[in-house]
């Protein structure tokens, strides 16, 4: 039989999803991540972008701002900042998010720009 | 002796006042649903960023340059304590029970000599502390004019608290609210935000050895490294409690103002009970002495 990925993907206001699925891409701060089921325990950062769930053929995407992939041989739980159905984002929402982004990203150095930049890139991709 | 019109009067504004108290404990019912639900969902997320914390933690103690979110900056001199409170009134004793116990803590830091400083969340929590503390009130935020309670508030909250701390305004941050136990019962209690570190050891101490997964002698890879994946984390986590103790107090003020309300329900009720007897009894007494009057003025013929 073939091995399932427990996948919960939860938010601080809800959980979005909890169940198993074959396999889930995750935007890595570093780089994509795609974790399969008996992935070795990790743990990531993770930056604005989609998470791809593949379930029986089928893909679910869901938006995802800032948090952490935790992998354990439990499974996989991603704690995100901010997490929705990609199909529910706002276009308008996501523009006013870019503006207010952009606006930080001009009084920020070091770091903090880089993961602002990150977070900048990521929201631009949505509306792409 | 109160006239026939005056009991009418008294009847008719208590039997609005009971109205009004009746619709507010439905209102309060219906919206304590509503915060239980979003207590509850939230759970999830704060149990794991707590059971991601200790497993951090753990592999971090011992090492020199672990964030000062985690263990603190070695003092203990300036306490901050962010009191969490509601907005509105008329919910019995819950604002009270959480100035009461900020109130204690006050009295406890300061006769240790520590300086305090007040971070207040809601009006009710500042109109009681700012009277008496108003020299120790550093920051007051109200929430009045959010309809919903969103993660966005608690993160503004929680970088305003990091901030204040990088600063070096204050070296220990105490959280006060009103834990949820259920309708009657909400616990005011104080909760150690900053260092971390702290109120793991307080709490999660017997439970440690068997929080942390299972991972059948694997080792864990972290991306970025350890000390970059905490100091994302920490400030969130700050943000998690923060959002979680606004959830725990507005169930917890519903709750409570339920209750509060029932009974001013059931008061009005009982002081309608109270004042129609005695209007009926003076109606009585008047007609009984009409009669009187009229009995004797036909027998005098």
């Amino acid at each position: 039989m073939a091995d399932k990925l427990h996948f919960s993907l939860v938010s601080p206001e809800a959980e979005l999803f909890a169940g198993d699925v074959d396999q889930v891409d995750v935007p890595g701060s570093e780089g994509d991540l795609g974790i399969y089921p008996n992935h070795s325990p990790l743990m990531a950062a993770i930056r604005t972008g989609a998470i791809t769930v593949y379930n029986d053929g089928v893909e679910t995407k869901y938006f995802v701002q800032g948090g952490f992939a935790d992998v354990t041989p439990a499974g996989l739980t991603v704690l995100a900042e901010k997490a929705s159905l990609l199909s529910d984002v706002d276009g308008e929402a996501v523009k006013a998010d870019i503006d207010a982004a952009t606006k930080a990203l001009a009084d920020m150095e070091g770091e903090a720009a880089l993961a602002m930049q990150q977070n900048l890139d990521g929201l631009k991709a949505l509306l792409a | 002796m109160a006239s026939l019109k005056d009991l009418q009067n008294r009847i008719k504004s208590v039997k609005n006042t009971q109205k009004i108290t009746k619709a507010m404990q439905m209102v309060a019912a219906a919206k304590l649903r509503k915060a239980q639900d979003a207590a509850e969902k939230s759970r999830p997320y704060s149990e794991r960023i707590g059971n991601v914390i200790s497993n951090l933690a753990a592999s971090m103690t011992g090492a020199g340059d672990a964030p000062e979110l985690l263990v603190g900056n070695g003092k203990s001199d300036t306490v901050l304590l962010v009191i969490a409170t509601a907005d509105r009134g008329l919910c019995g004793g819950f604002n009270t029970n959480i100035v009461r116990k900020a109130r204690e803590e006050i009295v406890a830091l300061e006769q240790a000599g520590k300086t305090v400083k007040l971070f207040l969340i809601g009006k009710k929590g500042y109109d009681q502390l700012n009277r008496l503390y108003d020299d120790r009130v550093v920051e007051y935020i109200s929430l009045k004019e959010e309809r919903k309670l969103h993660a966005g508030i608690a993160q503004r909250i929680g970088e305003q608290i990091t901030g204040m701390f990088e600063r070096g305004e204050f070296d220990i941050c105490k959280l006060v609210f009103a834990e949820f136990q259920n309708v009657m019962t909400q616990n005011a209690v104080a909760k150690t935000l900053i260092p971390a570190i702290a109120d793991l050891t307080e709490d999660a101490a017997p439970e440690a050895e068997t929080a942390g997964p299972d991972l059948d002698g694997a080792i864990y890879t972290y991306e970025p490294d350890e000390a970059g994946i905490l100091r994302v984390l920490l400030p969130r986590n700050i943000n998690t409690q923060i959002f979680t103790a606004l959830l725990e107090n507005s169930a917890g003020e519903m709750g409570s103002k339920m209750t509060a309300m029932d009974n001013a329900t059931r008061n009005a009720g009982d002081m309608i009970d109270k004042l129609t007897l005695t209007f009926n009894r003076t109606r009585q007494a008047q007609i009984t002495s009409e009669l009187i009057e009229i009995i004797s003025g036909a027998e005098a013929l």
